[in-house]
Protein backbone atom coordinates (compact mmCIF):
# COMPACT_ATOMS: atom_id res chain seq x y z
CA UNK A 1 0.00 0.00 0.00
CA UNK A 2 1.43 3.54 -1.04
CA UNK A 3 1.07 6.59 1.09
CA UNK A 4 -1.45 7.95 -1.06
CA UNK A 5 -3.46 4.86 -1.25
CA UNK A 6 -3.20 5.10 3.18
CA UNK A 7 -3.80 8.67 3.24
CA UNK A 8 -7.13 8.31 1.05
CA UNK A 9 -8.53 5.30 3.33
CA UNK A 10 -7.57 7.36 6.91
CA UNK A 11 -9.76 10.48 5.41
CA UNK A 12 -12.19 7.82 4.26
CA UNK A 13 -12.03 6.75 7.82
CA UNK A 14 -12.63 10.13 9.53
CA UNK A 15 -14.89 11.58 7.39
CA UNK A 16 -17.25 8.35 8.38
CA UNK A 17 -16.79 9.14 11.60
CA UNK A 18 -17.63 12.44 11.71
CA UNK A 19 -20.84 11.61 9.37
CA UNK A 20 -21.44 9.39 12.50
CA UNK A 21 -21.60 11.98 14.81
CA UNK A 22 -23.27 14.21 12.53
CA UNK A 23 -26.15 12.02 11.84
CA UNK A 24 -26.79 11.15 15.74
CA UNK A 25 -27.34 14.99 16.78
CA UNK A 26 -29.43 15.60 13.32
CA UNK A 27 -31.42 12.59 14.31
CA UNK A 28 -31.78 13.03 17.98
CA UNK A 29 -32.29 17.02 17.87
CA UNK A 30 -34.65 16.70 14.63
CA UNK A 31 -36.90 13.85 16.27
CA UNK A 32 -36.84 16.26 19.52
CA UNK A 33 -37.94 19.31 17.75
CA UNK A 34 -40.44 17.56 15.12
CA UNK A 35 -42.29 15.75 17.73
CA UNK A 36 -42.25 18.99 19.81
CA UNK A 37 -42.46 21.53 18.60
CA UNK A 38 -46.42 21.31 17.26
CA UNK A 39 -47.00 21.00 20.62
CA UNK A 40 -45.20 24.59 21.62
CA UNK A 41 -47.71 27.54 21.75
CA UNK A 42 -47.73 30.98 23.53
CA UNK A 43 -50.49 29.14 25.95
CA UNK A 44 -47.62 26.59 26.55
CA UNK A 45 -44.99 29.14 27.39
CA UNK A 46 -47.40 31.30 29.30
CA UNK A 47 -49.82 29.13 31.35
CA UNK A 48 -49.26 27.02 34.45
CA UNK A 49 -48.60 23.12 34.39
CA UNK A 50 -51.98 21.25 35.99
CA UNK A 51 -51.70 18.36 38.11
CA UNK A 52 -55.00 16.42 36.60
CA UNK A 53 -56.56 17.99 33.63
CA UNK A 54 -54.72 18.62 30.17
CA UNK A 55 -54.14 21.95 28.43
CA UNK A 56 -50.99 23.00 31.22
CA UNK A 57 -47.77 24.70 30.21
CA UNK A 58 -44.14 25.16 31.72
CA UNK A 59 -43.98 28.72 32.13
CA UNK A 60 -43.06 28.48 36.00
CA UNK A 61 -40.79 25.66 35.19
CA UNK A 62 -39.08 27.60 32.49
CA UNK A 63 -38.59 30.46 34.83
CA UNK A 64 -37.48 28.15 37.13
CA UNK A 65 -34.64 26.05 34.61
CA UNK A 66 -33.12 29.81 33.90
CA UNK A 67 -33.38 31.13 37.41
CA UNK A 68 -31.65 28.16 38.86
CA UNK A 69 -28.85 28.54 36.08
CA UNK A 70 -28.38 32.10 37.11
CA UNK A 71 -27.85 31.95 41.05
CA UNK A 72 -25.69 28.67 40.16
CA UNK A 73 -23.77 30.81 38.68
CA UNK A 74 -23.86 33.40 41.06
CA UNK A 75 -22.62 31.15 43.78
CA UNK A 76 -20.11 28.91 41.44
CA UNK A 77 -18.48 31.05 39.11
CA UNK A 78 -16.55 33.60 41.88
CA UNK A 79 -15.11 30.30 43.86
CA UNK A 80 -14.55 28.26 40.25
CA UNK A 81 -12.77 31.63 39.23
CA UNK A 82 -10.53 31.78 42.25
CA UNK A 83 -9.50 28.26 41.63
CA UNK A 84 -9.12 28.39 38.23
CA UNK A 85 -6.46 31.57 38.68
CA UNK A 86 -4.53 30.43 42.23
CA UNK A 87 -3.87 26.44 40.15
CA UNK A 88 -2.97 28.50 37.27
CA UNK A 89 -1.03 31.60 38.78
CA UNK A 90 -0.16 30.41 42.07
CA UNK A 91 -0.14 26.72 42.60
CA UNK A 92 3.39 25.68 42.95
CA UNK A 93 3.87 22.07 41.19
CA UNK A 94 3.87 19.22 44.25
CA UNK A 95 1.77 17.11 46.06
CA UNK A 96 -0.63 19.49 47.61
CA UNK A 97 -1.70 21.41 44.18
CA UNK A 98 -1.76 17.21 43.18
CA UNK A 99 -4.10 16.40 45.55
CA UNK A 100 -6.70 19.66 44.33
CA UNK A 101 -6.73 18.58 40.77
CA UNK A 102 -7.10 14.86 41.37
CA UNK A 103 -10.14 16.09 44.25
CA UNK A 104 -11.31 18.61 41.31
CA UNK A 105 -11.36 15.65 39.16
CA UNK A 106 -12.58 13.22 41.75
CA UNK A 107 -15.79 16.08 42.38
CA UNK A 108 -16.53 15.83 38.61
CA UNK A 109 -17.30 11.74 38.22
CA UNK A 110 -19.50 12.18 40.87
CA UNK A 111 -22.81 10.50 39.58
CA UNK A 112 -25.49 13.18 40.04
CA UNK A 113 -28.24 11.06 42.09
CA UNK A 114 -25.53 10.99 44.94
CA UNK A 115 -24.90 14.50 45.17
CA UNK A 116 -28.83 15.23 44.71
CA UNK A 117 -29.15 12.92 47.74
CA UNK A 118 -26.30 14.27 49.53
CA UNK A 119 -27.70 17.51 49.20
CA UNK A 120 -31.20 16.24 50.09
CA UNK A 121 -29.44 14.82 53.68
CA UNK A 122 -27.28 18.24 54.12
CA UNK A 123 -28.83 21.42 53.02
CA UNK A 124 -32.63 20.17 52.90
CA UNK A 125 -32.57 18.07 55.82
CA UNK A 126 -30.01 19.00 58.02
CA UNK A 127 -29.70 22.97 57.58
CA UNK A 128 -33.39 22.95 57.60
CA UNK A 129 -33.04 24.72 53.69
CA UNK A 130 -36.67 22.45 52.76
CA UNK A 131 -36.63 21.91 48.99
CA UNK A 132 -35.67 25.14 47.93
CA UNK A 133 -34.07 26.33 44.37
CA UNK A 134 -31.20 27.61 47.02
CA UNK A 135 -30.60 24.16 47.60
CA UNK A 136 -30.64 23.02 44.26
CA UNK A 137 -28.29 25.64 42.91
CA UNK A 138 -25.73 24.37 45.68
CA UNK A 139 -26.13 20.90 44.85
CA UNK A 140 -25.53 21.84 41.23
CA UNK A 141 -22.67 24.19 42.51
CA UNK A 142 -20.58 20.61 43.02
CA UNK A 143 -21.04 19.37 39.16
CA UNK A 144 -19.79 22.91 37.89
CA UNK A 145 -17.45 23.96 39.86
CA UNK A 146 -14.57 21.15 38.43
CA UNK A 147 -15.92 21.84 34.90
CA UNK A 148 -15.73 25.82 35.35
CA UNK A 149 -12.34 25.67 37.60
CA UNK A 150 -10.82 23.25 34.98
CA UNK A 151 -12.11 25.43 32.06
CA UNK A 152 -10.63 28.88 33.38
CA UNK A 153 -7.08 27.04 35.04
CA UNK A 154 -6.61 25.60 31.22
CA UNK A 155 -7.32 29.26 29.18
CA UNK A 156 -5.25 31.28 31.76
CA UNK A 157 -2.76 28.71 31.04
CA UNK A 158 -3.30 29.63 27.45
CA UNK A 159 -1.97 33.02 27.24
CA UNK A 160 1.48 33.02 26.51
CA UNK A 161 4.06 33.38 29.47
CA UNK A 162 5.41 36.13 27.57
CA UNK A 163 2.27 38.35 28.52
CA UNK A 164 2.93 38.02 32.25
CA UNK A 165 6.38 38.81 31.69
CA UNK A 166 5.41 41.59 29.80
CA UNK A 167 3.43 43.07 33.01
CA UNK A 168 5.80 42.23 35.61
CA UNK A 169 8.80 43.96 33.56
CA UNK A 170 6.94 47.47 33.26
CA UNK A 171 6.38 47.19 37.41
CA UNK A 172 2.98 45.89 37.57
CA UNK A 173 2.11 43.49 40.12
CA UNK A 174 1.84 39.69 39.82
CA UNK A 175 -1.78 40.53 41.01
CA UNK A 176 -2.73 43.75 38.49
CA UNK A 177 -1.07 41.46 35.53
CA UNK A 178 -3.63 38.41 36.11
CA UNK A 179 -6.55 40.76 36.42
CA UNK A 180 -5.41 43.25 33.65
CA UNK A 181 -3.15 41.55 31.39
CA UNK A 182 -3.97 37.59 31.30
CA UNK A 183 -7.47 37.48 32.48
CA UNK A 184 -9.03 39.63 29.54
CA UNK A 185 -6.84 37.74 26.81
CA UNK A 186 -8.15 34.32 28.29
CA UNK A 187 -12.07 35.73 28.12
CA UNK A 188 -13.57 33.78 25.38
CA UNK A 189 -12.09 30.29 26.87
CA UNK A 190 -13.62 31.20 30.14
CA UNK A 191 -16.60 32.04 28.72
CA UNK A 192 -16.76 28.53 26.92
CA UNK A 193 -16.39 26.67 30.10
CA UNK A 194 -19.53 28.96 31.54
CA UNK A 195 -21.54 27.81 28.56
CA UNK A 196 -20.59 24.28 28.69
CA UNK A 197 -21.72 24.01 32.20
CA UNK A 198 -24.40 26.14 31.97
CA UNK A 199 -25.66 22.95 29.71
CA UNK A 200 -25.54 20.72 32.12
CA UNK A 201 -27.34 22.32 34.73
CA UNK A 202 -30.33 22.91 32.32
CA UNK A 203 -30.30 19.13 31.70
CA UNK A 204 -30.08 18.02 35.13
CA UNK A 205 -32.91 16.30 36.90
CA UNK A 206 -31.36 13.97 39.08
CA UNK A 207 -29.52 16.08 41.70
CA UNK A 208 -32.68 18.49 41.70
CA UNK A 209 -35.19 16.09 42.77
CA UNK A 210 -34.17 15.42 45.60
CA UNK A 211 -32.71 19.43 46.51
CA UNK A 212 -34.77 21.82 44.36
CA UNK A 213 -38.29 20.04 44.55
CA UNK A 214 -40.56 18.46 42.53
CA UNK A 215 -43.04 21.09 42.76
CA UNK A 216 -43.82 24.18 41.25
CA UNK A 217 -45.99 26.29 43.20
CA UNK A 218 -47.50 29.74 41.73
CA UNK A 219 -45.59 32.49 42.08
CA UNK A 220 -46.15 36.37 41.60
CA UNK A 221 -43.87 37.63 38.72
CA UNK A 222 -45.07 40.94 39.62
CA UNK A 223 -43.66 40.94 43.28
CA UNK A 224 -39.82 41.44 43.06
CA UNK A 225 -39.05 41.40 46.80
CA UNK A 226 -36.74 38.20 46.73
CA UNK A 227 -37.72 37.88 50.60
CA UNK A 228 -41.34 37.40 49.54
CA UNK A 229 -42.60 33.91 50.09
CA UNK A 230 -44.88 34.42 46.86
CA UNK A 231 -41.96 36.53 44.77
CA UNK A 232 -40.84 34.57 41.79
CA UNK A 233 -37.59 36.20 43.02
CA UNK A 234 -37.88 33.47 46.30
CA UNK A 235 -34.71 31.49 46.50
CA UNK A 236 -35.94 29.34 49.12
CA UNK A 237 -39.20 28.35 47.48
CA UNK A 238 -38.89 24.45 46.01
CA UNK A 239 -38.89 24.80 42.38
CA UNK A 240 -39.53 22.41 39.65
CA UNK A 241 -37.19 22.96 36.45
CA UNK A 242 -37.95 22.00 33.55
CA UNK A 243 -36.01 19.27 33.33
CA UNK A 244 -37.39 17.86 36.07
CA UNK A 245 -41.02 18.25 35.07
CA UNK A 246 -40.22 15.83 32.14
CA UNK A 247 -39.13 13.45 34.24
CA UNK A 248 -41.97 13.66 36.07
CA UNK A 249 -44.33 14.06 33.46
CA UNK A 250 -43.16 11.16 32.13
CA UNK A 251 -43.15 8.66 35.51
CA UNK A 252 -45.87 10.15 37.01
CA UNK A 253 -48.29 12.18 34.61
CA UNK A 254 -51.65 11.80 34.90
CA UNK A 255 -52.88 13.95 32.76
CA UNK A 256 -54.39 13.18 29.52
CA UNK A 257 -51.28 15.09 27.22
CA UNK A 258 -48.58 13.98 29.32
CA UNK A 259 -47.08 12.86 26.50
CA UNK A 260 -47.22 16.17 24.59
CA UNK A 261 -46.54 18.20 27.11
CA UNK A 262 -43.01 16.01 27.75
CA UNK A 263 -42.23 16.58 23.71
CA UNK A 264 -42.89 19.98 23.47
CA UNK A 265 -41.04 20.54 27.25
CA UNK A 266 -37.92 18.65 25.45
CA UNK A 267 -37.96 21.07 22.96
CA UNK A 268 -38.61 23.74 24.64
CA UNK A 269 -35.21 22.95 26.84
CA UNK A 270 -33.08 22.44 23.63
CA UNK A 271 -34.48 25.62 21.87
CA UNK A 272 -33.55 27.60 25.07
CA UNK A 273 -30.18 25.48 25.03
CA UNK A 274 -29.22 26.60 21.55
CA UNK A 275 -30.24 30.52 22.76
CA UNK A 276 -28.37 30.91 25.46
CA UNK A 277 -24.89 29.35 23.92
CA UNK A 278 -25.79 32.08 21.34
CA UNK A 279 -25.99 35.31 23.65
CA UNK A 280 -23.28 34.08 25.82
CA UNK A 281 -21.19 33.97 22.72
CA UNK A 282 -22.47 37.31 21.32
CA UNK A 283 -22.07 38.59 24.91
CA UNK A 284 -18.16 37.14 24.99
CA UNK A 285 -17.13 38.30 21.65
CA UNK A 286 -18.56 42.04 22.47
CA UNK A 287 -16.81 42.02 25.61
CA UNK A 288 -13.54 40.71 24.10
CA UNK A 289 -13.90 43.53 21.09
CA UNK A 290 -14.25 45.77 24.35
CA UNK A 291 -11.09 44.69 26.53
CA UNK A 292 -8.91 43.74 23.82
CA UNK A 293 -9.60 46.22 21.02
CA UNK A 294 -9.54 43.25 18.15
CA UNK A 295 -11.80 44.16 15.20
CA UNK B 1 34.69 22.84 22.67
CA UNK B 2 38.47 24.69 23.60
CA UNK B 3 38.60 24.89 26.96
CA UNK B 4 39.51 28.55 28.27
CA UNK B 5 41.06 29.80 31.66
CA UNK B 6 38.19 31.35 33.22
CA UNK B 7 40.37 32.94 35.80
CA UNK B 8 41.90 34.88 32.98
CA UNK B 9 39.86 37.83 32.79
CA UNK B 10 40.32 41.52 31.38
CA UNK B 11 37.13 43.48 33.40
CA UNK B 12 37.79 47.45 33.26
CA UNK B 13 36.44 49.84 35.60
CA UNK B 14 33.89 52.36 33.93
CA UNK B 15 35.75 56.07 34.31
CA UNK B 16 31.86 57.76 33.78
CA UNK B 17 28.83 58.54 36.21
CA UNK B 18 27.31 55.09 36.94
CA UNK B 19 23.50 53.64 36.15
CA UNK B 20 24.32 50.49 37.87
CA UNK B 21 26.67 47.64 39.12
CA UNK B 22 26.80 44.42 40.07
CA UNK B 23 29.38 42.86 42.48
CA UNK B 24 30.03 38.83 42.54
CA UNK B 25 26.50 38.20 40.99
CA UNK B 26 26.31 34.38 40.68
CA UNK B 27 22.95 32.47 39.53
CA UNK B 28 21.85 28.89 40.03
CA UNK B 29 19.21 26.76 38.56
CA UNK B 30 18.65 24.38 41.20
CA UNK B 31 22.60 22.68 41.42
CA UNK B 32 23.57 24.29 37.65
CA UNK B 33 25.88 27.10 38.60
CA UNK B 34 24.84 29.76 35.69
CA UNK B 35 26.63 32.55 36.09
CA UNK B 36 29.81 32.82 38.24
CA UNK B 37 30.98 35.95 40.21
CA UNK B 38 30.13 38.37 37.58
CA UNK B 39 31.20 41.95 38.50
CA UNK B 40 30.44 44.52 36.08
CA UNK B 41 29.74 48.52 35.88
CA UNK B 42 27.09 50.04 34.00
CA UNK B 43 27.27 53.41 32.36
CA UNK B 44 24.79 56.33 32.69
CA UNK B 45 23.05 57.14 29.48
CA UNK B 46 25.18 54.93 27.33
CA UNK B 47 24.74 51.86 25.43
CA UNK B 48 26.32 48.54 26.91
CA UNK B 49 26.51 45.69 24.81
CA UNK B 50 26.11 41.86 26.31
CA UNK B 51 27.69 39.55 23.77
CA UNK B 52 28.37 35.77 23.67
CA UNK B 53 27.48 32.51 22.22
CA UNK B 54 23.99 30.96 23.15
CA UNK B 55 23.61 29.47 26.54
CA UNK B 56 26.51 31.84 27.59
CA UNK B 57 25.20 33.41 30.42
CA UNK B 58 23.85 36.47 28.66
CA UNK B 59 20.32 36.86 28.97
CA UNK B 60 20.52 35.18 32.55
CA UNK B 61 22.45 38.00 33.65
CA UNK B 62 20.49 40.41 32.19
CA UNK B 63 17.30 39.53 33.85
CA UNK B 64 18.23 39.70 37.08
CA UNK B 65 19.17 43.19 37.02
CA UNK B 66 15.39 44.03 37.33
CA UNK B 67 14.82 40.40 39.02
CA UNK B 68 13.16 38.64 36.69
CA UNK B 69 14.95 35.57 37.56
CA UNK B 70 12.94 35.87 41.13
CA UNK B 71 10.63 32.77 40.96
CA UNK B 72 13.15 30.99 38.11
CA UNK B 73 16.89 30.72 40.13
CA UNK B 74 18.51 32.03 42.97
CA UNK B 75 20.64 34.92 42.66
CA UNK B 76 23.80 36.00 45.11
CA UNK B 77 25.51 39.03 45.24
CA UNK B 78 24.93 42.32 44.97
CA UNK B 79 22.95 44.30 42.47
CA UNK B 80 23.75 48.42 43.22
CA UNK B 81 21.54 50.74 42.13
CA UNK B 82 21.39 54.32 43.57
CA UNK B 83 23.39 53.05 45.99
CA UNK B 84 21.28 50.28 46.95
CA UNK B 85 21.84 46.69 46.80
CA UNK B 86 18.46 45.89 45.02
CA UNK B 87 19.27 42.11 45.47
CA UNK B 88 17.72 41.87 49.09
CA UNK B 89 14.50 40.38 50.53
CA UNK B 90 12.84 43.51 51.66
CA UNK B 91 13.21 45.27 48.54
CA UNK B 92 10.01 45.93 46.18
CA UNK B 93 10.60 44.39 43.17
CA UNK B 94 7.72 45.97 41.46
CA UNK B 95 9.14 49.33 42.49
CA UNK B 96 12.50 48.59 41.12
CA UNK B 97 11.13 47.29 37.48
CA UNK B 98 9.87 50.80 37.45
CA UNK B 99 13.00 51.71 37.14
CA UNK B 100 14.66 49.40 35.50
CA UNK B 101 12.78 48.01 32.50
CA UNK B 102 12.52 45.40 30.01
CA UNK B 103 11.97 44.43 26.13
CA UNK B 104 11.96 40.92 25.87
CA UNK B 105 13.44 39.11 22.86
CA UNK B 106 9.94 38.05 21.29
CA UNK B 107 7.63 41.07 21.20
CA UNK B 108 4.87 40.74 23.45
CA UNK B 109 2.19 43.36 22.99
CA UNK B 110 -0.43 43.15 25.47
CA UNK B 111 -3.96 42.08 23.46
CA UNK B 112 -5.45 45.56 23.82
CA UNK B 113 -5.68 48.70 21.51
CA UNK B 114 -1.86 50.38 21.12
CA UNK B 115 -2.85 53.24 23.36
CA UNK B 116 -3.91 51.02 25.90
CA UNK B 117 -0.92 49.24 25.40
CA UNK B 118 1.18 52.53 26.79
CA UNK B 119 -1.57 53.16 29.24
CA UNK B 120 -2.45 50.32 31.03
CA UNK B 121 0.85 50.64 33.42
CA UNK B 122 0.38 54.04 33.50
CA UNK B 123 -2.95 53.92 34.75
CA UNK B 124 -2.45 51.53 37.53
CA UNK B 125 0.14 53.41 38.63
CA UNK B 126 -2.23 56.43 38.96
CA UNK B 127 -1.75 58.63 36.41
CA UNK B 128 -5.04 58.94 35.24
CA UNK B 129 -5.18 62.87 33.55
CA UNK B 130 -6.10 62.24 29.92
CA UNK B 131 -4.24 64.95 28.62
CA UNK B 132 -1.15 63.90 30.49
CA UNK B 133 -1.96 60.00 29.27
CA UNK B 134 -1.95 61.50 25.77
CA UNK B 135 0.80 63.38 25.80
CA UNK B 136 2.88 60.24 26.81
CA UNK B 137 1.34 58.17 24.11
CA UNK B 138 2.61 60.61 21.91
CA UNK B 139 5.93 61.43 23.34
CA UNK B 140 7.08 57.87 24.09
CA UNK B 141 5.67 56.59 20.54
CA UNK B 142 7.84 59.31 19.33
CA UNK B 143 10.80 58.25 20.97
CA UNK B 144 10.31 54.84 19.94
CA UNK B 145 9.60 56.44 16.21
CA UNK B 146 6.52 54.59 15.59
CA UNK B 147 4.55 57.43 15.69
CA UNK B 148 3.83 58.45 12.34
CA UNK B 149 3.21 54.55 11.51
CA UNK B 150 -0.01 54.13 14.01
CA UNK B 151 -1.26 57.56 15.04
CA UNK B 152 -4.39 57.03 12.97
CA UNK B 153 -4.28 54.02 14.72
CA UNK B 154 -4.09 54.32 18.12
CA UNK B 155 -7.11 52.71 19.16
CA UNK B 156 -6.87 49.43 17.08
CA UNK B 157 -5.18 46.11 18.25
CA UNK B 158 -1.78 45.50 18.92
CA UNK B 159 -2.12 42.46 17.72
CA UNK B 160 -2.36 43.72 14.13
CA UNK B 161 0.97 45.75 14.07
CA UNK B 162 4.11 43.97 12.22
CA UNK B 163 6.87 42.49 14.29
CA UNK B 164 9.35 45.22 14.02
CA UNK B 165 6.61 47.66 14.72
CA UNK B 166 5.44 45.28 17.83
CA UNK B 167 8.65 45.46 19.52
CA UNK B 168 9.15 48.88 18.83
CA UNK B 169 5.78 49.28 20.92
CA UNK B 170 7.19 47.15 23.46
CA UNK B 171 9.87 49.65 23.24
CA UNK B 172 7.62 52.97 24.05
CA UNK B 173 5.75 51.36 26.65
CA UNK B 174 8.75 51.23 28.57
CA UNK B 175 9.68 54.20 27.64
CA UNK B 176 6.47 55.87 28.63
CA UNK B 177 6.80 54.50 32.14
CA UNK B 178 9.96 56.79 32.06
CA UNK B 179 12.41 54.47 33.75
CA UNK B 180 16.33 55.28 34.30
CA UNK B 181 17.45 52.16 32.41
CA UNK B 182 15.99 50.06 29.94
CA UNK B 183 17.23 46.05 29.62
CA UNK B 184 16.96 44.77 26.14
CA UNK B 185 16.94 41.41 25.74
CA UNK B 186 18.04 40.93 21.80
CA UNK B 187 15.39 42.72 20.55
CA UNK B 188 16.04 42.35 17.35
CA UNK B 189 16.66 38.89 16.69
CA UNK B 190 13.44 38.39 15.57
CA UNK B 191 13.39 40.86 13.28
CA UNK B 192 14.33 41.55 9.55
CA UNK B 193 16.95 44.39 8.74
CA UNK B 194 14.77 46.94 8.13
CA UNK B 195 13.07 46.74 11.37
CA UNK B 196 16.22 45.85 13.12
CA UNK B 197 17.56 49.07 11.64
CA UNK B 198 14.62 51.10 12.80
CA UNK B 199 15.15 49.69 16.46
CA UNK B 200 19.06 50.27 16.38
CA UNK B 201 18.34 54.32 15.37
CA UNK B 202 15.50 54.13 18.38
CA UNK B 203 18.13 53.13 20.55
CA UNK B 204 20.53 55.42 19.67
CA UNK B 205 18.19 58.39 20.18
CA UNK B 206 17.26 57.02 23.76
CA UNK B 207 20.90 56.57 24.75
CA UNK B 208 20.77 60.66 25.24
CA UNK B 209 18.40 60.20 28.53
CA UNK B 210 18.42 56.68 29.28
CA UNK B 211 20.62 54.22 30.34
CA UNK B 212 20.34 50.94 27.84
CA UNK B 213 21.86 48.03 28.64
CA UNK B 214 21.35 45.30 25.66
CA UNK B 215 21.90 41.56 25.21
CA UNK B 216 22.81 40.63 21.07
CA UNK B 217 24.03 37.64 19.40
CA UNK B 218 24.73 39.89 16.39
CA UNK B 219 27.95 41.49 16.59
CA UNK B 220 27.75 44.03 14.41
CA UNK B 221 24.60 45.19 16.13
CA UNK B 222 26.92 45.60 19.08
CA UNK B 223 29.85 47.12 17.51
CA UNK B 224 27.45 49.83 15.70
CA UNK B 225 25.60 50.92 18.72
CA UNK B 226 27.26 49.93 21.95
CA UNK B 227 29.77 51.92 23.84
CA UNK B 228 30.96 49.16 25.61
CA UNK B 229 31.06 45.67 25.24
CA UNK B 230 30.97 42.58 28.11
CA UNK B 231 31.81 39.20 26.53
CA UNK B 232 30.16 36.38 28.56
CA UNK B 233 31.51 32.69 27.87
CA UNK B 234 30.02 29.66 29.64
CA UNK B 235 28.83 31.64 32.82
CA UNK B 236 31.56 33.84 33.06
CA UNK B 237 32.49 37.09 32.38
CA UNK B 238 35.61 37.23 30.57
CA UNK B 239 36.40 40.72 28.87
CA UNK B 240 34.20 43.81 29.26
CA UNK B 241 35.97 46.91 27.71
CA UNK B 242 35.31 49.69 25.52
CA UNK B 243 33.60 48.28 22.29
CA UNK B 244 35.92 49.25 19.64
CA UNK B 245 38.71 47.72 22.13
CA UNK B 246 37.04 44.48 22.37
CA UNK B 247 36.53 44.27 18.14
CA UNK B 248 39.50 45.52 17.24
CA UNK B 249 42.38 44.38 20.20
CA UNK B 250 40.64 41.89 22.41
CA UNK B 251 42.96 40.90 25.46
CA UNK B 252 41.72 37.67 26.21
CA UNK B 253 41.99 34.22 23.63
CA UNK B 254 38.46 33.42 24.15
CA UNK B 255 37.23 36.70 23.07
CA UNK B 256 39.42 37.00 19.93
CA UNK B 257 38.20 33.58 19.00
CA UNK B 258 34.18 34.25 18.92
CA UNK B 259 34.71 37.78 17.64
CA UNK B 260 36.82 36.52 14.40
CA UNK B 261 34.35 33.25 14.36
CA UNK B 262 36.72 30.24 15.18
CA UNK B 263 34.90 29.22 17.82
CA UNK B 264 35.08 26.17 19.41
Amino acid sequence: MNSKTSNNIATGVIYFLVACVLAILVFLLGYILITGIPHVSWHFLTSAAQSFAAGGGIRDQLFNSMYLLVLTLIISFPIALGSGIYLSEYAPENWVTGVIRTAVEVLSSLPSVVVGLFGFLLFVVNFHMGFSILAGAIALTFFNLPLLTRSIEESLQDVSQLQREAGLSLGLSRWKTITGIVLPAALPGILTGIILSAGRVFGEAAALIYTAGQSAPTVNYGDWNPMDSASFLNFMRPAETLAVHIWKVNTEGVTPDAAAISSGASAVLIVVILLFNLLARMLGRWLYKRMTATK
Amino acid sequence: MQEYDYNKTHIIDIPLELAMQTDNLQVFYGDNHAMHDASLQFPRHRITALIGASGSGKSTYLRCLNRMNDRIATVKGKIMYRGMDINTKNINVYEVRKHISMVFQRPNPFAKSIRENITFALRRNGIKDKTELNKRVEESLKAAALWDEVKDDLDKSALALSGGQAQRLCIARCVAMKPDILLLDEPASALDPISTAKIEDTLMELRENYSIIIVTHNMQQASRIADYTAFFHMGHVLEYDVTEKIFTTPQIKATEDYISGNFG
